[in-house]
């Protein structure tokens, strides 16, 4: 059931669906008087349909948007669920009372005749998805382009509303309306953040509503008052939240490593970077914190943690409490002004930027050209010995010799 | 009397559920309103076993604490988690909402919140709810509650018209004027919470999106002004509670989804006319074009 990670852009719908569905299982009970669900199902279907065709109808011949075209239909369409409801729990209809479950879900109570039904539909689902999986993924990621190529948008669309409504209906039973959204949207969700391919994707999902599923029926048969439905979407949701934050790559921790290492990177090559000047230009090698200060500004808390790295890393040595660049951050701090330097000269010979107008650029690019960049840039200015600014750009006269 | 405070109540539920309706679909929040509405469940669960009454003070700041969470975590989703904004959505109510229905399950030995209300709420027994001042009736308890937030409503259109009007349009333009559009977004959600909540117990969680969406929607179909769009939406809300009214009177279901399907009637209505409208001119438009084209 959590293979429809394919809805993207339209989770919501599946919300729409599940709750449009009601009339349609209200009226096929009216109409034929039991609660088979081989005979409610194929009015949730219809029902589950017609609300699609009135979202696409909304949105195309007014200028109301989807959001407000689904939220007027799935409130609308459940509201007529809920006349029929009431209407027919005034009596003549006799016997409705497993109609309810529809609405909450009720997993436990579930026949073994309404499971195979499930469990065949299960089966077309995943059939026709393996089927169509090629044009389904063009479709789903750019259906201008699926159209271009000579795809049948229109049908591959009806295929897919199809697939949703066939999906919805099935879960409706096991968690009820308004929760059938979560297995929709929930799953797929938290699978993107793990999944760089459709196919993945697919898999991630499968493996967290299959987890959740079992999670959740677990619980409720452990303790006898818990719902099956609600504790499968809490599962689900505990599930997602934690891969949104501990997700490698684009989790928000990971994301959030990865910005503070780039922070503590630029810091470092800044303080290297204030040294070697400091020690260039009076040739005073040793510095007091002060000093540093005076020639740069850094923050108080950032530049201690700073210093602490750098000595770590023997880039600095400490004596008394005045600080000096040892061989090894020398030219660091060497590489970082050669950087700054080549790149302002760039700037100003091949982009004809005023020399007085690249330092800013080049400040903040210092720290992001990589070795090769470096080298690229070195033999496309022809070995420079100065930049803009008259400064010689250190390292580079040995760089010729070596070559 | 009995139907006369039904339909009142009915229809200042419409009203401020459309008043506040129209700046969501303005801001095309409308499924944030169907966000809130569900997940504001739990804080009614929470703030009933508190203080065990349904119509209380502590009800309401649970389910406004609720609503802004809702509006809370949605953002969170979407801007630090990158989320998609209708996934965020989505997850966000789901999960709240079941909750909420765990909440219910777990104290429904002490709660007296059974599924039928959070579903369709039970305006028919408005009339019951009496309140009594020196033993002279004045009438049900949720008909003031309504007046009480319509003034609220009111309140909050007519002296925040301009910071309504100019966010819902142009954020960024509003931003340049130096309005602060957050708080301008958080009032109007704490206002959505609020009448969630004060409507819940007439109508329920999940129609109240129906009374939210559809009035203001048919409205946005045919006015051409923010103006005519609230006063439209009004009178559809109060012709949508009183024509549901009877409706369901006459086939003898639930008041308040009746009154639902009373405003999706009247979106049919106004969306065919419109719809019809447009082709209308369009065919005469061409057929102006055509001359134009021959006497060249």
């Amino acid at each position: 059931m959590g293979t429809f990670a394919f809805l993207r852009k339209k989770s919501l719908v599946g919300d729409a669906v599940a709750h449009a569905l009601l009339p349609g299982v209200v009226l096929a009970f009216m109409l034929f008087g039991q609660k088979s669900l081989w005979v409610l199902f194929p009015g949730a279907l219809i029902a589950g349909w017609l609300s699609l065709l009135s979202i696409e109808a909304i949105t195309t011949y007014s200028r109301i948007k989807s959001d407000t075209a689904i939220a007027i239909v799935l409130s609308v369409f459940f509201a007529i669920g809920i006349v029929l409801l009431t209407h027919i729990q005034q009596g003549q209809y006799g016997n409705q009372s497993g109609l309810d479950a529809f609405l909450f879900g009720k997993a436990a109570a579930m026949l073994p005749r309404d499971i195979y039904l499930f469990f065949a539909v299960d089966t077309v689902i995943i059939f026709l998805v393996l089927l169509f999986y090629p044009y389904l993924k063009l479709y789903a990621f750019d259906p201008e382009y699926a159209s271009s190529v000579g795809l049948p948008v229109k049908w591959l669309s009806f295929l897919l509303s199809t697939l949703t409504v066939l999906a919805v209906a099935t879960g409706i039973q096991a968690v009820g309306v308004v929760l059938m959204a979560a297995l929709i949207i929930t799953p797929a969700a938290a699978a993107r953040f793990l999944a760089g391919r459709l196919s993945q994707m697919l898999v991630w999902a499968l493996i967290f509503g299959m987890t959740g599923a079992v999670g959740g029926v677990l619980i409720s048969y452990s303790a006898p008052s818990m719902p099956t439905g609600p504790w499968i979407v809490v599962l689900l949701s505990i599930m997602a939240i934690l891969t949104f934050i501990f997700a490698p790559g684009k989790g928000l921790y990971n994301r959030y490593l990865i910005r503070s290492g780039h922070q503590k990177k630029i810091t470092d090559e800044n303080i290297v970077k204030a040294l070697y000047h400091l020690s260039n230009r009076g040739g005073k090698k040793r510095v007091s914190i002060t000093e540093l200060t005076a020639s740069r500004r850094f923050e108080g808390s950032k530049l201690e943690a700073g210093i602490k790295r750098l000595l770590k890393n023997n880039l600095i040595q400490r004596t008394g409490n005045k600080i000096e660049l040892t061989e090894k951050g020398f030219q660091e701090g060497a590489r970082v002004v050669r950087l700054h330097r080549l790149w302002e000269l760039y700037l100003n010979v091949r982009m004809n930027i005023a020399e007085d107008h690249v330092h800013h650029d080049a400040e903040a690019i210092e720290h992001i050209i990589t070795p090769k960049l470096e080298a690229e840039l070195i033999k496309e200015l022809n070995y420079p010995v100065t930049d803009p600014h008259e400064s010689e750009i250190p390292g580079i006269y040995q760089n010729r010799s070596n070559d | 009397m009995t139907d006369f405070w039904i339909i009142a109540t009915g229809t200042l539920v419409a009203v401020n559920c459309g008043l506040i309706g129209v700046f969501l679909i303005l801001r095309r929040m409308a499924m944030v309103g169907d966000a809130i509405s569900h997940a504001v469940l739990p804080g009614i669960v929470a703030a009933y076993l508190i203080s065990n009454s349904r119509n209380s003070l502590i009800m309401l700041l649970g389910a406004a604490v609720f609503g802004m969470l809702t509006t809370f975590l949605i953002e969170l989703f979407y801007k630090r988690a990158r989320l998609q904004a209708d996934a965020s959505i989505g997850i966000t109510f789901t999960w709240l909402f079941a909750i909420g229905v765990i909440m219910v399950s777990l104290f429904s030995g002490n709660v007296d919140l059974d599924q039928d209300c959070v579903l369709y709420g039970d305006i028919a027994y408005v009339p019951f709810d009496l309140i009594y001042y020196n033993e002279s009736n004045l009438g049900p308890a949720p008909f003031w509650l309504q007046s009480g937030n319509l003034l609220a409503v009111l309140g909050l259109i007519i002296f925040g018209y301009r910071g309504l009007f100019i966010t819902s349009f142009d954020e960024s333009f509003a931003r340049g004027l130096g309005i602060s559009t957050g708080s301008w977004h958080y009032a109007l959600m704490a206002a959505v919470s609020v009448t969630v909540v004060l409507s819940f117990n007439a109508v329920g969680a999940i129609l109240v999106v129906a009374f939210l969406v559809v009035p203001p929607a048919a409205a946005y179909l045919i006015s051409k002004s923010l103006h005519a769009m609230i006063l439209l939406t009004s009178l559809f809300g109060a012709i949508s509670a009183i024509g549901g009214f009877y409706l369901a009177d006459w086939w003898s279901s639930s008041i308040s989804a009746g009154m639902a399907v009373a405003a999706g009637i009247i979106f049919v209505i106004v969306f065919l006319f419109t719809a019809f409208r447009n082709a209308v001119w369009r065919k005469t438009h061409r057929k102006s074009f055509e001359k134009y084209e021959l006497a060249d």
